[in-house]
């Protein structure tokens, strides 16, 4: 029994902006600092966790089985075999959203919270049903946008779902951050982006081609020794959910050409 | 908004701003609407009910009113600029007055606020340094 589990639930409310790849690195990553940590698959509609842990091929039983009792809860559990401190709870079969209750994952969650110190929920897109079931097991969040328009816009209709959720703390992680875009003033800077919507920046992800590559492998970044600008960005947020107090990057000094330089100069305040 | 060297160059070349500027100031518009759960409808009808009232006992400047939402750390609020000309009696005017002075109370309050967290920001990293040391 874990007393001080931490229960996350990693959302957006846009598709797409990177829930499922952050809670596969983060469990990695959590995992190997040693804490007990599971990823709950809570998009039963549009499962892939599994693919991106290339935990895909060990299913046996899913969270389905777990809550009509034909199964106990470590039969469903699928550890990761190079990070034993890491297991996924699958999702169940798409038929099961027709009786899914938000009670059935507050039931999941405390089964997991008895034996885990992090329980992560990865969360479907929307803010719908699936959301409804995925917040009430969830006792802090993690909400992860990238700097658009439209992913910040849906971000933060889901902070305040959050905010009558009773869900504390929220945090924010930036994702796809590409630092010449934001040193041309042609992309929100981060800043922008939490002034907005009112978040402590928990983690700036820059946009890296290694996501992809480690996607086709089913090895999430943070479980070799990858030192990509991301699989860095994904270790420090872990480190940080630890407590440890590992500064942000400056996208501004991730290119310092000359070209960077007179930006910067450019966008210096002058009145 | 503060100006910067690029907002001049952008103005003397003709150019358009940079798209960062505008994506925030469209979405600081539209987060105020969602935030608020008003459509533009009722905002307007809300607009002419305030100037309505207002009008009853004051002679206000339509066409130099405004009542928009703005929104800043998650709270939106809204915000009625209402110039007026002439109050209608003497009596109901240092009524309005003291409210309106007392909304600026208010208002001046929470920007003295705003500016005292700004103030121990900074010295925080002003002591930073100092602790280092």
């Amino acid at each position: 029994m874990a007393p001080t589990t931490r229960t996350i639930l990693i959302c957006s409310g846009k598709g797409g902006v990177g829930k499922t790849t952050l809670t596969a690195n983060l469990g990695i990553a959590l995992a190997k600092l040693g804490v007990h940590t599971v990823v709950l698959d809570a998009d039963f509609g549009l499962r892939n966790l599994d693919l991106l842990l290339g935990l895909e091929n060990r299913i046996v039983y899913t969270a389905q089985e777990v809550l009509s009792e034909n199964c106990r809860l470590d039969q469903a559990l699928v550890k990761h075999k190079q990070e034993p401190n890491l297991s996924l709870l699958p999702a169940g079969n798409p038929r099961m959203l027709e009786w899914l209750k938000p009670e059935d994952m507050q039931r999941i969650g405390a089964m997991l919270a008895k034996q885990f110190d992090y329980v992560l929920i990865d969360c479907p897109a929307g803010i719908e049903d699936g959301f409804k079931n995925a917040v009430a097991a969830a006792k802090e969040a993690i909400v992860i946008t990238t700097p658009e328009v439209s992913a910040v816009r849906d971000a933060d209709r889901v902070i305040g779902l959050l905010n009558t959720h009773g869900v504390h703390p929220v945090q924010l992680v930036l994702n796809r951050v590409r630092p010449k875009m934001m040193a041309n003033q042609e992309m929100l800077a981060a800043d922008d982006v939490t002034d907005i919507l009112a978040l402590p920046l928990l983690g700036l992800v820059l946009e890296d081609e290694q996501v992809i590559v480690s996607t086709n492998r089913g090895e999430p970044l943070t479980l070799s020794a990858n030192n990509s600008p991301a699989a860095r960005a994904y270790s420090n947020i872990a480190r940080r959910l630890q407590g440890e107090d590992v500064p942000l990057i400056d996208p501004a000094k991730e290119g310092l050409g000359l070209r960077e330089k007179v930006w910067r100069l450019m966008q210096t305040k002058i009145f | 908004m503060a100006t910067t060297l690029r907002d001049i160059l952008d103005k003397l070349l003709g150019r358009q701003p940079a798209s960062a500027k505008t994506a925030r100031e469209r979405l600081q518009l539209v987060l105020a609407h969602d935030r608020s759960d008003l459509s533009p409808e009722l905002l307007d009808q809300m607009r002419r009910e305030i100037f309505e009232v207002v009008a009853k006992y004051v002679e206000i400047d339509i066409e130099g009113g405004d009542v928009s939402l703005e929104t800043e750390d998650r709270m939106t609020a809204l915000v009625a600029n209402l110039p007026i000309k002439r109050s209608k009696s003497k009596a109901v005017s240092s009524q309005e007055m003291a409210i309106s002075s007392q909304e600026k109370a208010v208002s001046s309050q929470e920007k003295a606020v705003s500016s005292q967290e700004k103030v121990s920001n900074s010295q925080e990293s002003v002591s930073t340094p100092g602790a280092m040391e």
